[in-house]
C-alpha cells in the first residue's frame, strides 16, 4: 500500500473555477481552515472560457429591468423546470455579486455615466450582461483567484479527488486523491466538502468543454448516495466552430449575436424568422426590418429572433443543416461582418476576433463564420437546499454546473457566472454554518481510503488491457449518436447497454509509465465519472417522454404538461453493486430513477407569469 | 534517432522525417521532449498529417496512439487558459495557438518543456515560482466610493480610463513572458528577488487602476528587480495575447519609480504636499499576518546590474 499524506481542515471545496473561489472566498472570511482543490492549475479551470459577461438586473442600461423580470426570463427559459427558489435568489442577489467583483478589482466595460455596461443576449429581455469585450469569464477567474490568495486560502493544485469518505454516522467526513505531478495519494479529514467541479461535456465528441469536464462531482455525489436532478438535461451550445475539424465545438459567444450577428443558411436567408415558437411569439420580430431597429433602441421593435434561447437557436440550425441548407463543413452561418464596421467587430469581440483569426484563418470582419451546436452545459446535477446549497448528504455541499435545479430544463447564457458567484458564496456560507454547528473532529474509516488507493493504482499492475483512451474514444462516439442534440427512444436503450458494455472495459485498462504526471493513467481514473454522468443522462432521458428545454425526443415531439411538473430523481441506494472500476464504485448499474413533484412557486411569484401573459 | 522513432498502429510503419510516407500518405514527425528532472532527451514520433491542426491536437494523437504516457499540460484548447506553454522549434508558443501549417512544411516539429522552469516530467514544468511571486503583490486596495457612487450602487468609471488596465487583465498567465526573460532564464539565482515580465503587467495594471489607492514604486525597485529589466522587448514578442509588456508596463513602471526617486520637485512635493496612495511598506503592514503582502523575499536584492540581452 502506497503511504498516503493526510490533511486535517474544516472545509474542502472541489473545484476552482467560480463557485469552488467564491465558496473558498466566503468560508475563509469565516475564520474557518479552508482548502480549495483543483485538478489544473489555480486559474485555468473552465469559468476561463466564459466570453460574453455576467446577468444581473444592475438597470444601468435599461433602469426599467429588476429582479423580478431576470427570474421570469430565467423561468421561462428554463421551461418552468427550474427550482424557483434558486431562480429567485439568483435573481435578486446577483447584482450584489457583480458590484461586489468591482470592489476586488475586477474592471468591466462602462457606460457613458461610467457605471457597468451591460449587453444584450438570448432570452434575456433587457441588456442585462456585465462584461469585459468577450473574455468576461477571464476577469471574474482572475479577480476571484487574486482576491482567494491575499485572503490567504490554501490551494492544493493539480490535485486529482477520487472518492468522498464517509464518517460512522454517514456524513461526509473526508476524501481521497492523488498529486497528479508526483502520482502519490493524499487524504483530507474535513467537516464539510463544497462540490464546485463545473460539467461533463467530455463525454460528448464535440463540446466546448475542457479535458477536466468529466464530471467528477456529478459522480462522485452519485456514490456518496446524493439525490442527482435533471440529468437529461444538456445544453448545445447553438454556435461552436465547425471547422477546421480539430477546433470543431471550441465556442463563439452569444455575444456576437446579441451585438447584431446574425444567422444565414446556405441560401443566404435568415432561417430564424421560420422557427419561433409560440411562448415567445409575442415578443420576437417577424420582419427584418423590426428586428433591425431593436438593437438601438429595445422600444422600436420586438427582439431579433437570433436571440431566443439557446435550445430553440440549436434545435433551429440542426434543422437548416438536415433540411441540406446547411455550409460546406456542416454548420451555418454566423454573419457580423455585414453588419458592423470591422472597428467595432474588433473593439467588441476581440477574442472571437483573434480565435478565428488564429485557429481558423478567418477574418471575422470580412467573412462570415461557420458555426453549429457544440456541448456545452449540463443543467442537470446535484439536487441541493436552495438557501444552503446542501444536498441530501449531511456535510455535501454542491455550487455551479455540479448543482441542479438553477436552470431548469435549459440555462440562458449569461446566467451561468451569476450563478457562480450567487451560488458560490451561498456554498461557503451554508458550509460554514454547517461546520459551527458541528462538534468534535471528523474522522473517516483508513479501510475505506485504502480501497480507493488499491483500486486507482490496479491499471499499472495489469499485464494486459485495454488503452483508457480506446474507451474514451468509443464513448464519446456513443454519446454524440446516441444521446445528442435530438433524442430517440431506441438509440437512447442501445447506449444504456454500451454504457454497460464500456464500464466492464473501463474496469479493465491498463495503463504504460508510472504515477508521476501520467495522462494515461490521469485518464483510466476519469472514467468512472464520466460512465457515471453518461448513465444519468441517458436513462433521464428514456424517462423523459417529451421534449422540453434541452432535452428533445424525436418520438415525443411536445411537451407535457404533466412531466413538466416533475423532476426525474436519480441516486444509488446503500448497498448497490461495485463495477470494480479504476475507483472501485458503484456499478452505473445500481443508478435508480423515480419521478418527484416540483417544488411548489409561491403565489406572489406565480402571479409574475400570470400578468406577463404574452 | 532511428531507435527512439515510433510510428503509429494505424500508419503501418510509413515514415521519413516530415516527408511524404512511403504509401503516398503524408506524415509529420514530432520530436518530444520525454525525461524528468533527472533528465531525458528528445524521441522522434511518426504519425499521418491531417488538415486543419493545431501542435496541441497532434501531441492529443500521440498521446492516444503511441505514449499514453506522454505528459502534456492543457486545458482550454483556445488560447484563452494558457496551460500548453512550451517552446516549438525553440521558440515559445502555446501549443493550441499554433497551427500546424505555419510551421516550415516536411520538416520536423521539435516541442520541449519551457526552459526557465524546473521539468516535472515530457513537457510539464514547475511554474510554482509565479504563484510564489503573484503572493507577494499587494493585493488590490480600492479608494471608498463617493456618496454619489453609493448612490448609484457602484464605482464611476469612464471607459478611457479602464482600458488601459484592462490591457494587462487580458493576461492568460501563460508564463511565456517569464520564460523568454533572460534575467531568471539564463539566471536562476535572480529568481528569488525578481518579479518578471507577468508581474510587472500585474503591478502596472494596479497602479493604473482607476481605484486603487498603493503605491507600488518602492516594492517593484526594492524587492521585485525592476532595475534588472534592460527592455529587449523579448515578453512583448512571445505573448499570444499581443499585450505591450515592455511598452505599456515596464517602461511606464521604470518612469514611475525614477519620477518618485529622482525627481527633486517631485521629491519636495512629497515632502510637503499629503500623499494619496499609501506605500506598499504600508499595505504589507496593515495587511493580516498570514497574508502574501507580509511574506517577504527569502535573499535580498544584491543590486547587481541586469545581465547582458542578446
Amino acid at each position: 500500500m502506497p503511504e498516503i499524506e493526510s490533511h486535517d481542515v474544516d472545509v474542502v471545496v472541489i473545484g476552482a473555477g467560480g463557485a469552488g473561489l467564491r465558496a473558498a472566498i466566503e468560508a475563509k472570511a469565516r475564520g474557518l481552515r479552508v482548502a480549495l482543490v483543483c485538478k489544473s492549475l489555480l486559474g485555468k479551470a473552465h469559468t476561463v472560457m466564459a466570453e460574453g459577461g455576467a446577468a444581473a438586473a444592475l438597470g444601468n442600461v435599461y433602469p426599467e429591468d429588476n429582479w423580478q423580470v431576470h427570474f421570469r426570463d430565467t423561468m421561462r427559459g428554463g421551461k418552468m423546470l427550474n427550482n424557483w427558489r434558486m431562480a429567485q435568489l439568483h435573481a435578486q442577489e446577483a447584482p450584489d455579486r457583480i458590484r461586489e467583483l468591482e470592489e476586488w478589482g475586477a474592471l468591466f466595460d462602462r457606460t457613458k455615466d461610467g457605471l457597468i455596461l451591460q449587453r444584450d443576449f438570448g432570452g434575456h429581455r433587457y441588456a442585462r450582461l456585465a462584461h469585459i469585450g468577450d473574455r468576461t469569464g477571464l476577469e471574474l477567474i482572475r479577480t476571484l483567484q487574486q482576491k482567494a490568495v491575499a485572503d490567504g486560502v490554501e490551494v492544493f493544485m493539480e490535485l486529482k479527488v477520487l472518492r468522498l469518505l464517509h464518517d460512522d454516522s454517514g456524513a461526509v467526513a473526508g476524501l481521497v486523491g492523488y498529486w497528479r505531478p508526483s502520482g502519490s495519494f493524499v487524504s483530507f479529514t474535513t467537516k464539510a466538502v463544497v462540490l464546485a467541479t463545473g460539467g461533463v461535456g467530455k463525454s460528448w465528441k464535440y463540446t466546448s468543454n475542457s479535458w477536466e469536464s468529466t464530471g467528477d462531482g456529478h459522480a462522485m455525489a452519485v456514490w456518496a448516495g446524493a439525490d442527482m436532478i435533471d440529468m437529461e438535461a444538456v445544453q448545445f451550445h447553438p454556435t461552436g466552430m465547425v471547422w477546421p475539424l480539430s477546433v470543431r465545438g471550441i465556442l463563439v459567444t452569444e455575444g456576437v449575436r446579441g451585438d447584431g450577428g446574425v444567422l444565414r443558411n446556405a441560401e443566404g436567408r435568415r432561417f430564424m424568422f421560420d422557427y419561433i415558437p409560440p411562448m415567445f411569439a409575442a415578443e420576437t420580430a417577424d420582419s427584418e426590418e423590426e428586428a433591425d431597429k431593436w438593437y438601438a433602441d429595445h422600444s422600436a421593435g420586438r427582439r431579433p429572433p437570433e436571440l431566443l434561447p439557446r435550445d430553440e437557436v440549436a434545435r433551429s440550425i440542426n434543422s437548416e443543416v438536415k433540411a441540406g441548407r446547411g455550409s460546406p463543413h456542416g454548420g451555418v452561418f454566423l454573419d457580423i461582418a455585414s453588419r458592423r464596421s470591422a472597428e467595432d467587430i474588433r473593439r467588441r469581440l476581440p477574442s472571437m476576433y483573434h480565435q478565428f483569426k488564429e485557429l481558423a484563418g478567418v477574418d471575422i470582419t470580412v467573412e462570415a463564420m461557420e458555426v453549429g451546436p457544440t456541448c456545452h452545459y449540463i443543467m442537470g446535477g446535484v439536487r441541493v437546499d436552495a438557501d444552503t446549497t446542501a444536498t441530501t448528504v449531511p456535510g455535501l455541499f454542491a455550487a455551479g454546473e455540479v448543482a441542479g435545479g438553477m436552470h431548469g430544463s435549459n440555462r440562458l447564457g449569461g446566467n451561468s457566472l451569476s450563478d457562480l458567484l450567487v451560488f458560490g458564496r451561498r456554498a461557503g456560507m451554508g458550509a460554514a454554518d454547517y461546520v459551527e454547528g458541528r462538534s468534535g473532529s471528523a474522522s473517516v474509516d483508513r479501510a475505506a481510503m485504502e480501497e480507493v488507493v488499491r483500486a486507482a493504482t490496479a491499471p499499472f499492475e495489469r499485464e494486459s488491457g485495454e488503452n483508457p483512451y480506446d474507451v474514451q474514444h468509443d464513448l464519446q462516439e456513443t454519446m454524440q449518436s446516441l444521446v445528442g442534440i435530438i433524442r430517440t427512444g431506441s438509440e437512447l436503450e442501445e447506449a444504456m447497454g454500451k454504457l454497460e458494455e464500456l464500464e466492464e472495459r473501463a474496469a479493465n485498462v491498463a495503463v504504460a509509465g508510472g504515477p508521476q504526471y501520467n495522462p494515461g493513467w490521469n485518464l483510466a481514473t476519469d472514467l468512472p465519472s464520466m460512465l457515471t454522468v453518461s448513465r444519468c443522462t441517458t436513462q433521464g432521458a428514456i424517462h423523459r417522454t417529451e421534449s422540453r428545454g434541452g432535452h428533445t425526443r424525436d418520438d415525443y415531439p411536445a411537451p407535457d404538461a404533466e412531466l413538466g411538473k416533475v423532476n426525474f430523481v436519480q441516486r444509488v441506494p446503500a448497498g448497490g453493486a461495485r463495477s470494480g472500476g479504476a475507483v472501485g464504485t458503484p456499478s452505473i448499474r445500481s443508478i435508480t430513477i423515480t419521478p418527484e413533484p416540483l417544488p411548489v412557486m409561491p403565489d406572489e411569484l406565480q402571479a409574475l407569469f400570470d400578468e406577463e401573459a404574452h | 534517432m532511428a531507435d527512439d522513432t515510433t510510428t503509429p498502429r494505424a500508419d503501418g510503419g510509413a515514415g521519413g522525417a516530415g516527408g511524404a510516407g512511403g504509401a503516398g500518405e503524408r506524415t509529420v514527425t514530432m520530436r518530444l521532449w520525454r525525461g524528468d528532472a533527472s533528465g531525458g532527451d528528445f524521441v522522434d514520433y511518426v504519425l499521418p498529417a491531417v488538415e486543419g491542426e493545431v501542435v496541441l491536437d497532434v501531441v492529443h494523437r500521440v498521446q492516444a496512439d503511441l505514449a499514453p504516457d506522454l505528459a502534456c499540460r492543457w486545458n482550454c484548447k483556445a488560447g484563452k487558459c494558457g496551460s500548453c506553454s512550451t517552446e516549438i522549434n525553440g521558440e515559445p508558443r502555446l501549443m493550441c495557438m499554433t497551427r500546424m501549417d505555419t510551421l516550415p512544411p516536411d520538416e520536423v516539429v521539435t516541442v520541449a518543456p519551457m526552459k526557465t522552469f524546473p521539468v516535472l516530467r515530457d513537457l510539464v514544468t514547475d511554474v510554482s515560482y509565479n504563484y510564489e511571486v503573484a503572493k507577494r503583490i499587494p493585493p488590490f486596495n480600492p479608494r471608498p466610493k463617493t456618496d454619489d457612487e453609493v448612490a448609484a450602487g457602484g464605482y464611476r468609471m469612464q471607459q478611457i480610463d479602464v482600458e488601459r488596465s484592462q490591457e494587462f487583465r487580458k493576461c492568460i498567465e501563460c508564463y511565456l513572458c517569464q520564460d523568454v526573460c533572460h534575467v531568471i532564464r539564463d539566471h536562476e539565482e535572480n529568481k528569488t528577488a525578481y518579479a518578471g515580465p507577468r508581474f510587472f503587467a500585474r503591478s502596472a495594471e494596479l497602479e493604473m487602476h482607476p481605484l486603487d489607492a498603493t503605491d507600488r514604486r518602492e516594492l517593484l525597485q526594492e524587492e521585485q528587480g525592476l532595475n534588472k529589466c534592460n527592455i529587449t522587448k523579448c515578453c512583448t514578442e512571445v505573448c499570444p495575447e499581443h499585450i505591450k509588456i515592455t511598452d505599456n508596463a515596464i517602461i511606464p513602471l521604470k518612469e514611475r519609480v525614477v519620477d518618485a526617486r529622482y525627481d527633486p520637485v517631485a521629491w519636495l512635493g512629497r515632502k510637503i504636499l499629503r500623499r494619496t496612495k499609501g506605500t506598499a511598506a504600508e499595505a504589507a503592514a496593515t495587511a493580516p499576518a498570514h497574508g502574501p503582502a507580509a511574506v517577504q523575499p527569502e535573499v535580498e536584492v544584491t543590486g547587481t546590474p541586469g545581465p547582458q540581452h542578446r
